[in-house]
């Protein structure tokens, strides 16, 4: 589904990411660790084609393609999918006419998701204005549900959401990653992004990956990795790092 | 009719503003536009030729009045139609000026004070009289319209509504150049008058021309409890408009709103301002003003909020976007305070489009293009408050028709 090869990114003259490789398999999902500033965000960035984020070199391919100059809503409409951390408001569009742009599903369907969500009400209201973080996730869902990509970015889907909710959103992304399906007919792949990992809990991975400092510090099992990260912090990622790095 | 005197006082006035600029806006040299005095009339808004049909369909006018109390149209300087079944009383201001003494309401709220009220106080011109009797709700709206229709002409219109004690209206007026029209220039002169617990809601869209110079002056009288909500759409080109309507809250508890869009594109020039003195106490304001300048266009968005009383509240909202670096955009909001125990506030911000909000959009999609598109719609989404569904839908088509246009 989605490969990158040495991937170097710069924004200004700033050397983020450094010799990236990663390959994700159809119907597979992988969590992405790090700590914060190690190049979570530049590495989603460049995947969905931000011409802000420089490629000094790599390749990125998406369902065999080269995607590594394509502008951003081509990739979208390939198939690449993000659910934002913190997305801007966009004053006066209702999120009920967002959908409608950029649906590829029936309008039933995204209702009876949106009462699944708990977030009728919010059809109504302008984009993200004045959103809890908790409602801006669901609106991501949401939004995701819709849009209905292949490959699905989850940056931080439990920041700022209730206890109770957690566990729904783990759900609802486990269920859009194909998840309740039989591992041969799962299709959608994803990337879940996430500093703690409590909504781990709720959800199936199939493999983790440390990005610390700009490299791909560590890549193995989910549950060892977080078990790692939880005992030792990100101590060991960095001992795994020096010896990368040299 | 007016007094003897007070007509005498108002020629001495405008003569001696004949030739006095405006201290906002380009100076309009007024002997290259004449006064037109002939003119059609029709019987009923069906009958106008096509052109003038659909011009008065694109800015909000339901030309088989299904949905309006009455019509009111105006072609250059005579009223060729005006017409209501609804207890509300509507004619010529020219008739109104034979049945009443309009002393107290002619040249009342708006000062003769430059060559374009001049021209309006000395030279032909016509306008609507509306009233509202005493306790009549009317809450279909009433629609009005004021054409240019003769090549390099003016246009002069004087327009008093009077809303009377308890009663409320709803006006919509639709002002626009007939195609063909290559030049022309509008005065008007409005006085409102808004009386106690009374409402009026009066929506404006100006579709002038690239060619068309636009001079309104507008003053507007609030008394105890009364409510006035001016909504202000300009969407297309114009060569110039300036204007600075000036709402009085003289009454206690009056409160006025004042919403403005405007889109200027081309070499357009526009210098819009609105004025609120909070004379009554706990009277109130709200100005919002949301402004696009792209391609030359140039737009001065001001405000200007007086506190007089106890408990006044006033607040200014200014946005407004820059999309080209040969436009120009300045917002100049303005709070003035004459007694301590008020509160007047005001933000204003003047940008391009932020950038996160264009990648979100992207990302899930769209083109950058549509994703401008969409954000500008959104921008320029005010609620338009006070206005009957149907009214709102058609002020909000008119919005996306010229924004799916350009």
């Amino acid at each position: 589904m989605l490969s990158i090869e040495d991937l170097c990114v710069k924004i200004g003259d700033k050397e983020i990411l450094k010799d990236i490789h990663l390959y994700i398999d159809s119907g597979e999902t992988h969590v992405l660790f790090g700590p914060n500033g190690a190049g979570k965000s530049t590495l989603i960035n460049t995947i969905l084609g931000n011409p802000k984020y420089e490629i000094v070199s790599g390749s990125i391919y998406f369902k065999g393609k080269d995607i590594t100059d394509m502008p951003m809503y081509e990739r979208a409409k390939l198939g690449i999918g993000i659910s934002y951390q913190s997305p801007p408001a966009i004053p006066g569009v209702k999120l009920k006419n967002l959908l409608e742009i950029i649906t590829n599903r029936d309008w039933s369907e995204i209702e009876k998701m949106a009462e699944i969500l708990n977030f009728k009400d919010f059809l109504e209201r302008e984009v993200n204005v004045g959103f809890s973080g908790g409602e801006a996730k669901r609106s991501e869902i949401l939004q995701i549900y819709a849009q209905n990509p292949d490959f699905i970015m989850f940056d931080e889907p439990d920041s700022g959401v209730d206890v109770e909710n957690v566990e729904l959103i783990g759900t609802i992304i486990n269920e859009l990653l194909d998840k309740n399906k039989m591992p041969s007919d799962r299709k959608k792949s994803g990337l879940i992004i996430t500093h703690m990992g409590h909504i781990l809990n709720f959800m199936d991975v199939d493999r983790a990956h440390v990005l610390y400092n700009g490299i791909v510090a560590c890549s193995g099992h989910p549950e060892e990795i977080l078990n790692n990260i939880i005992k030792h912090g990100y101590e060991r990622c960095v001992e795994c790092y020096q010896k990368k790095e040299h | 009719m007016l007094s003897k005197e007070r007509a005498l006082k108002i020629k001495e006035i405008a003569e001696k503003y004949r030739n006095v600029p405006a201290p906002y806006g380009e100076d309009i040299n007024l002997e290259e536009y004449k006064i037109e005095k002939g003119g059609i009339s029709v019987d009923s808004l069906m009958e106008l030729d096509e052109g003038y049909k659909s011009k008065l369909e694109s800015i909000g006018i339901d030309i088989e009045e299904k949905t309006s109390a009455g019509s009111y149209l105006q072609i250059n300087n005579k009223a060729v139609y005006s017409k209501t079944d609804s207890k509300i009383e509507m004619m010529p201001i020219s008739e109104a000026l034979k049945k009443y003494n309009l002393d107290d309401y002619l040249w009342n709220l708006v000062e003769i004070k430059d060559k374009y009220t001049a021209r309006a106080a000395l030279e032909l011109t016509e306008g609507f009289f509306i009233r509202v009797p005493k306790g009549v709700k009317e809450t279909i709206p009433l629609q009005t319209c004021l054409l240019i229709g003769e090549e390099s002409s003016s246009q002069n219109v004087h327009n008093i509504i009077i809303v009377e004690e308890g009663a409320e209206l709803n006006v919509i007026t639709g002002c626009a150049t007939s195609p063909h029209v290559k030049s022309g220039l509008h005065i008007g002169v409005s006085e409102f008058y808004v009386k106690k617990d009374a409402k009026l809601t009066y929506t404006m869209i100006h579709d002038w021309g690239e060619n068309t110079h636009v001079r309104p002056r507008t003053g507007v009288y609030i008394e105890e409890n009364g409510v006035f909500i001016s909504n202000y759409v300009v969407m297309t080109e114009v060569k110039s408009i300036q204007s600075y309507p000036t709402a009085y809250c003289v009454g206690d508890n009056s409160k006025v709103t004042f919403q403005t869009v405007a889109y200027g594109k081309g070499n357009s020039k526009m210098d819009l301002g609105s004025r609120v003195v909070l004379s009554g106490k706990n009277s109130s304001a709200d100005m919002i003003s949301r402004t696009i300048v792209v391609d030359n266009a140039e737009i001065i968005a001001r405000g200007h909020l007086v506190g007089e009383s106890e408990n006044v509240k006033g607040h200014l909202e200014c946005r407004g976007l820059i999309l080209s670096d040969n436009a120009h955009l300045h917002a100049v909001p303005e709070l003035e305070a004459k007694r301590t125990n008020l509160d007047l506030t005001h933000e204003a911000a003047v940008g391009k489009i932020a950038e996160n909000q264009l990648m979100y959009l992207m990302s899930r999609g769209l083109t950058e293009d549509e994703a401008v598109s969409l954000i500008i719609k959104g921008f320029l989404n005010v609620d338009v408050s006070g206005l009957p569904p149907k009214l709102a839908k058609s002020v909000e088509q008119i919005m996306e028709m010229t924004l799916d246009a350009s």
